[in-house]
């Protein structure tokens, strides 16, 4: 049975709000929902962001003198959940995959709109009662992690309403990932073949299996940690007879792939952006899916390297620690063939390019700490210690987030039709990168020599690689700044940037920019060779 | 950001009426009923993990008694053939007959939820007596709502489907279809759980 492009959305298209405030409303259109997600991520990363500079004011000194050590926890605990659940998971996949998937399969709009804008609109609210909870008995304290005991035994309304914000936010999480699966196997335009789809297609289906198979995972066991909580049962609680190391299973069985969930797009948008700026065809096409493909069924059984010091039998320490190591062998590929992309290029050194390679350096330094961690002797010196913490967040921080900046600045022309200011770009990459590696390396040598993560008060012989690491936290919060700045500035007056300011070749950058409502005026360009490059552009057509 | 001028407006509606893609929201639904069908998997393997590594204490009390969810189960796998037998119904145009095979399945649904209440009345535990007891409310509970919504679902297509003014239509389908496969899901589901939690 087919069915026809539903009139409905198109009536109601006409009573939508025009301009900006379109921004505010249940708007249907990918393109206005893929802005929203971006928009509000970035608002909650600047609320997260401020709570990093509040544990890293705190961390200046040995004592516990700038806050609480209650407060603290609760800083922590928001500062992980803002970031993961409210910022990278949705602008990294919510905000670009709603732009660009529906150009990548040569659609007009997502598979089900309504669902999707559901889906974001779950998420404001959501954030708010989170950021809120503090002010009713203080915001939850056991990390973004809520492991039992400790989320049974803390003040209980912050952690209920924690558990309710992330349950909403999996939710929305979940609704994305069945809308990108249907769009990216569904609604691809006749004649374009799976094989032909841009790489960042290939990325978010990967994504979007890894969310379909584990979040309701999490949303189980996070109900149960509720009625522990609320109903005094025991599930969790060992004083009732529970288990708390099955809260550990259910919970990693989720949050080990909510980090391919976060750096899974970062890879395929990374594939994007690298082959334009290099004017160069990306290196291995076959090999990147089936290493995304091979990264999500490893993905989905390897999350008890989490928990090798939770009294993990051999076997399972075994097993887990091989499957580990195997996923170095697809990312391993994924990064040789992003090299070999940039080989013999005609590389234009630009912020976006200049992002996309700080985050292959930092990728591979967190990639090879993360092999590290999966060896059981090493994990368990570390465990638990800064060195996690620095590891996590050279994933995280220098992989996705160096992404999303590099995507803004590849795709803001697209989305606006003005230019981002090169030399405030160039400027904001420089603080950044600095100012991460920074913060962060100085942690690697921290957790090596024992400092445990997590605390407000520490040994004071790591007073000064403390103070290192929060100079590069200052300069990373600087490094806001010239972004803002620019983002502003270029909106308002930019340069013109034309339809397809970088003579890129895949399909969203076919039509103007910004786009119309509907995405085409005629029908979608058939592209079958998205890179292309090299090649006379007449070839192409 | 541009707005459509009246002329890309006509070109657009015009080449809206040309334009058709497949219907997906069948896909849409499964796609869900996985993510549905993995909370459940979660609640499985922690609950044979209970079962394997957390000896309950002396003295608790964990007996099941079998006839009344074997009853449920029974009336549930009736309840998947009614409602086959309702599709089966409205595709041969019989609307009335249709509609009185999904009152009969919602009936039947609404059978089995009275017995499931019956049940937790007369068992010998509480929520909070023992991990056990925790664990069979929580799976059963967990199904209930299940159950409970798709009882609702059917009544709403059922009332859909009446003859002067109703949606449902051999034309339109995709409700019932939609609800059915969401409904065999719940059984399939039951079954699993029967077989977990009662005979295990």
């Amino acid at each position: 049975m087919t069915i026809s492009i539903d009139p409905q959305k198109t009536n109601n298209e006409s009573l939508q709000p025009k301009g900006w405030l379109r921004y505010f409303s249940f708007s249907l259109d990918h393109k206005v929902i893929g802005i929203q997600y971006l928009v509000c991520g970035f608002l909650f990363y600047l609320i997260g962001g401020t709570l990093a500079s509040a544990i890293r004011i705190e961390l200046a000194s040995p004592m516990s003198d700038f806050m609480p050590r209650d407060v603290y926890n609760q800083v922590l605990t928001l500062h992980g959940t803002i970031m993961i659940f409210l910022w990278i998971v949705p602008v990294v996949n919510g905000a670009f995959g709603n732009y660009l998937i529906p150009f990548y399969v040569g659609a007009r709009d997502m598979a089900f709109p309504r669902l999707n804008a559901v889906a974001f609109w779950l998420i404001p609210p959501s954030g708010l009662m989170l950021v809120t909870s503090y002010f009713v008995e203080g915001a939850a304290q056991a990390g973004w992690t809520a492991y039992p005991p400790l989320s049974i035994t803390t003040p209980q309304s912050g952690q209920i309403i924690w558990i309710l914000s992330v349950l909403l936010l999996g939710g929305s999480s979940i609704f994305g990932g069945i809308n990108f699966i249907a769009t990216i196997i569904k609604l691809r335009r006749p004649g374009l073949k799976l094989m032909q789809l841009p790489m960042y297609c290939w990325a978010m289906l990967g994504t979007s299996l890894l969310v379909v198979l584990s979040t309701p995972v999490l949303a189980g066991t996070l109900i149960l940690l509720s009625f522990d909580i609320i109903a005094n049962t025991g599930f969790f609680n060992p004083v009732l007879g529970g288990n708390v190391v099955v809260y550990q299973h259910l919970f990693w069985f989720y949050s080990h792939p909510a980090v391919y969930i976060m750096v899974l797009p970062a890879f395929g948008l990374v594939s994007e952006i690298l082959p334009v700026h290099a004017r160069k065809p990306l290196f291995g096409y076959t090999t990147m899916v089936f290493s995304i493909m091979g990264i999500v069924v490893l993905g989905l059984v390897v999350w008890a390297h989490h928990m090798f010091t939770s009294g993990t039998p051999p076997w399972m320490r075994l097993f887990f620690t091989i499957a580990t190591a195997f996923i170095a062998v697809p990312t391993g590929i994924k990064f040789f063939n992003w090299v070999a992309t940039l080989w013999g290029g005609k590389i234009s050194i630009n912020s976006a390019m200049l992002f996309s390679c700080g985050f292959i350096i930092n990728f591979v330094f967190g990639g090879i700490t993360g092999v590290a961690l999966a060896q059981v002797p090493f994990d368990i010196h570390v465990h638990d210690t800064y060195f996690v913490v620095a590891h996590f967040h050279y994933i995280v921080y220098g992989g996705t987030v160096f992404i999303i900046f590099s995507s803004i600045y590849h795709w803001f022309p697209k989305v606006t039709g003005k230019m981002l200011n090169e030399k405030l770009g160039i400027l904001h990459f420089i603080i950044t990168f600095i100012g991460f590696n920074l913060c962060f390396a100085p942690q690697h040598w921290l957790g090596l020599n024992g400092m445990p993560r997590r605390v407000a008060e520490y040994d004071p012989q790591f007073q000064f690689v403390n103070q290192i690491s929060s100079l590069g936290a200052l300069l990373m919060a600087i490094s806001t700044i010239p972004f803002l700045i620019n983002v502003f500035l270029s909106v308002r007056n930019g340069k013109n940037a034309g339809d397809n300011p970088w003579n890129a070749l895949t399909p969203e950058w076919l039509t103007s920019s910004p786009p119309p409502v509907e995405n085409w005026e005629g029908e979608a360009p058939l592209v079958k060779e998205p890179y292309g490059y090299g090649k006379e552009i007449s070839e192409q057509k | 950001m541009t707005t459509l001028d009246s002329s890309k407006e006509i070109q657009k509606n015009n080449s809206e009426v040309n334009e058709t893609h497949e219907d997906f929201r069948m896909f849409g639904l499964i796609t869900f009923l996985i993510a549905d069908g993995m909370t459940f998997a979660g609640f499985f393997a922690a609950y044979l993990t209970y079962k394997a590594v957390n000896p309950l204490p002396d003295g608790a009390i964990y007996e099941l008694e079998l006839p009344i969810p074997t009853l449920n189960t029974i009336l549930l796998l009736v309840s998947s053939a009614t409602f086959h037998k309702a599709g089966k119904a409205l595709l041969k145009d019989k609307n009335s007959d249709s509609q009185k095979w999904l009152f009969f399945t919602a009936f039947l649904g609404i059978i089995f939820l009275i017995c499931q209440l019956f049940e937790y009345f007369h068992l010998p535990f509480g929520l909070t007596d023992n991990l056990f007891a925790s664990t069979f409310y929580a799976l059963t509970g967990f199904h209930g709502l299940h159950v409970t919504l798709g009882t609702l679902m059917i009544l709403i297509i059922a009332w859909q489907s009446r003859i002067n003014g109703g949606r449902l239509t051999s034309q339109n389908m995709f409700p019932l279809e939609a609800v059915e496969l969401y409904w065999h899901f719940v059984d399939g589901i039951w079954v699993v759980l029967f077989i977990i939690l009662y005979l295990l």
